[in-house]
């Protein structure tokens, strides 16, 4: 069964009756099928509502959840005969970052994205996919190696942010950030972004300055975190739920201002209830919209890219 | 108060025209006074320890151009507001507060002229007005910047200041991000120099998009730059940052800047570096 998250917690109730009513039933032989159905018709209910009315701060926590998928997961659905490709050819291979070649559908992309990890020891492998200099570069790297063999790239942005550290500072976090956000305006390829989970912040566009920006509707995407909004503006990270309503961290909201360009829906509870679903129809949407791009030059694909940034805002 | 604060105030015409405040500046670097008119002429540069202070605008401007004579480029209109934000205040009211306490419309002001004859478009960013932060205002200026450099076939020189990107504009100032950098790429192509002066501090979303893309990279003495803020490394890694941890010097030392220029040789240089890459001379 899926972690509940804080604002589930009336579901716990309902799920915890069903689960006792089955184990009567499997103990001893009253029927109570019916009363089952009821209880997870209330239930279904009862998520319906609370999903349809998620606040941008119930949403964050969806998008953080740590059950929902990661880039491994996406991959391994929805890319056959995947063939990652490793390290910046300077200092390291960055894990927080994942890319290789693959076919999605059939279609040969260059698949890329932030992978947070999902136990204590793949997270520290991983360093919950907070990127450091090194994994931009290789992001870079990949993404050039794309453009001269025409193949279209596809992001996956799953980041808090990219790493505040030391080394990271020394080796260049804010130039490889820059640089990568300037590989991915250059390509004569279709970039096809999409926010999975967080989109936090540079690190994230730094992988989704493209063609198209999808968003799962439970993902949020913001300039920085809210508590870290909320501790600088209101001086207390508690006031984060404010600070999601205010700085319009929504998929909806981010298609209002133009930033996103599709919403895929979830599956009913978020990605994290029915993960086989949620990548199904995220892999659909990604096809479609690298196909739309058919017969378009380099120069088209590379000029259309850019006007809709420069007409932002 | 001492005795002499107390009859000092006593008497109105002095309180008004010779408080320390006015007369005279505190360096931020040693702590010693100076006189106010001393570290004006010295360029905001403490005499005695060669701090670099914060400057605005217009003392960049007058410092750069040949004879203090340039052209302000108009402010481009953007939306205001566009999240309709608020915080613990209004961000219509901060801004309101930051236009009255600069005289400027928005963190970025552009100005055209000469450098030693040499044709520039240079953008300072105003660390005074919210902290220097990126968001629509100053990414329409700085395309602005770079559009009217292609027009004149002059360089863009960016003086940078600023804390990030602007949180009470969302996404949309990260959005300047990608904006700044297509500005830039359209710069290149036009085959003209973008030269970045990083002032001091740059950090965040601007460190990490137009401040770090220059084909030359001047840093001021001392100034602070980096990606993340040093509170946030520290409470990341949990250790005390090193000596001089994101200052120019130290940017400089790990290959992530071409030079540190001092204040005063910042016009000879800037020039110097025109004379190579861009050298037709103003008609």
């Amino acid at each position: 069964m899926v972690s509940l998250l804080d604002f589930e917690k009336p579901l716990a109730e309902l799920q915890s009756r069903i689960a006792e009513l089955r184990e009567t039933a499997d103990n001893g032989s009253i029927d109570i099928a019916s009363e089952v159905a009821k209880l997870q018709a209330k239930s279904d209910k009862l998520l319906r509502e609370t999903y349809a009315k998620l606040t941008p701060w119930q949403k964050t926590q969806v998008a953080r959840h740590p059950e929902r998928p990661h880039f491994k997961h996406y991959v391994a659905q929805m890319i056959e005969e995947f063939v990652p490709l490793a390290g910046d050819r300077a200092f390291a291979d960055d894990l927080a970052i994942i890319g290789g070649l693959g076919r999605l559908g059939g279609r040969r992309v260059m698949v890329i994205g932030h992978e947070k990890g999902d136990d204590t020891a793949s997270r520290l492998k991983h360093n919950f996919g907070m990127a450091k200099p090194e994994g931009y570069r290789k992001a870079i790297r990949l993404m050039k190696l794309a453009d001269r063999f025409g193949l279209p790239v596809v992001t996956l942005v799953d980041t808090s942010g990219a790493f505040p550290g030391i080394q990271a500072e020394e080796r260049g976090q804010a130039e490889a950030i820059a640089r990568s956000t300037e590989a991915c305006l250059e390509l004569g390829v279709p970039l096809v972004a999409a926010v999975v989970g967080e989109g936090g912040s540079g690190g994230a566009v730094a992988l989704a300055a493209a063609n198209r920006v999808l968003m799962f509707e439970h993902a949020v995407y913001s300039v920085i975190s809210p508590e870290g909004c909320a501790s600088i503006l209101w001086r207390t990270s508690e006031k984060a739920a404010d600070a999601a309503e205010a700085m319009k961290v929504t998929a909806a909201d981010l298609q209002k201002l133009g930033v996103v360009d599709r919403i895929v829906e979830e599956p009913l509870g978020g990605a994290h209830r029915a993960p086989t679903a949620a990548i199904d129809s995220l892999a659909k949407a990604l096809g479609e919209e690298i196909d739309s791009f058919s017969g378009q030059t380099p120069d088209q694909i590379r000029a259309s890219r850019r006007d809709k940034y420069l007409a932002i805002g | 108060m001492s005795w002499l604060n107390r009859v000092r105030q006593s008497i109105a015409s002095i309180t008004k025209r010779e408080t320390p405040d006015n007369l005279w500046h505190k360096c931020a670097g040693c702590g010693q006074m100076i006189f106010v008119k001393e570290y004006e002429e010295n360029q905001s540069v403490c005499p005695k320890c060669n701090h670099h202070g914060r400057i605005g605008p217009d003392a960049r401007f007058n410092d750069l151009f040949d004879s203090g004579v340039y052209t302000l480029l108009p402010i481009p209109q953007v939306t205001e507001d566009p999240l309709k934000f608020r915080d613990s205040k209004r961000y219509t009211d901060r801004i309101k507060a930051a236009r009255t306490a600069t005289g400027e419309t928005d963190a970025l002001i552009n100005a055209k002229g000469t450098i030693e004859g040499y044709k520039a478009v240079v953008g300072i960013q105003d660390f005074a007005f919210m902290g220097g932060s990126m968001g629509l205002g100053v990414g329409a200026a700085f395309v602005a910047g770079v559009e009217a450099a292609i027009a004149e076939r002059s360089p863009y020189i960016i003086f940078t200041a600023a804390g990030g990107a602007r949180m009470q504009e969302g996404i949309l100032s990260l959005m300047q991000m990608p904006k700044t950098t297509v500005a830039i790429a359209k710069l290149r192509e036009a085959g003209l120099p973008y030269i970045v002066v990083l002032t001091d501090p740059t950090t965040g979303g601007v460190t990490a998009s137009y401040a770090m893309l220059g084909d030359v990279q001047i840093a001021e003495p001392g100034a602070l730059i980096g990606f993340a803020g040093q509170r946030v490394i520290e409470s990341t890694i949990r250790e005390k940052l090193p000596e001089g941890f994101q200052r120019a010097e130290y940017l400089l030392d790990h290959g992530m800047i071409d030079m540190v220029v001092h204040r005063h040789d910042l016009r000879a240089r800037l020039a110097q570096l025109i004379g190579y890459l861009a050298p037709a001379k103003a008609a």
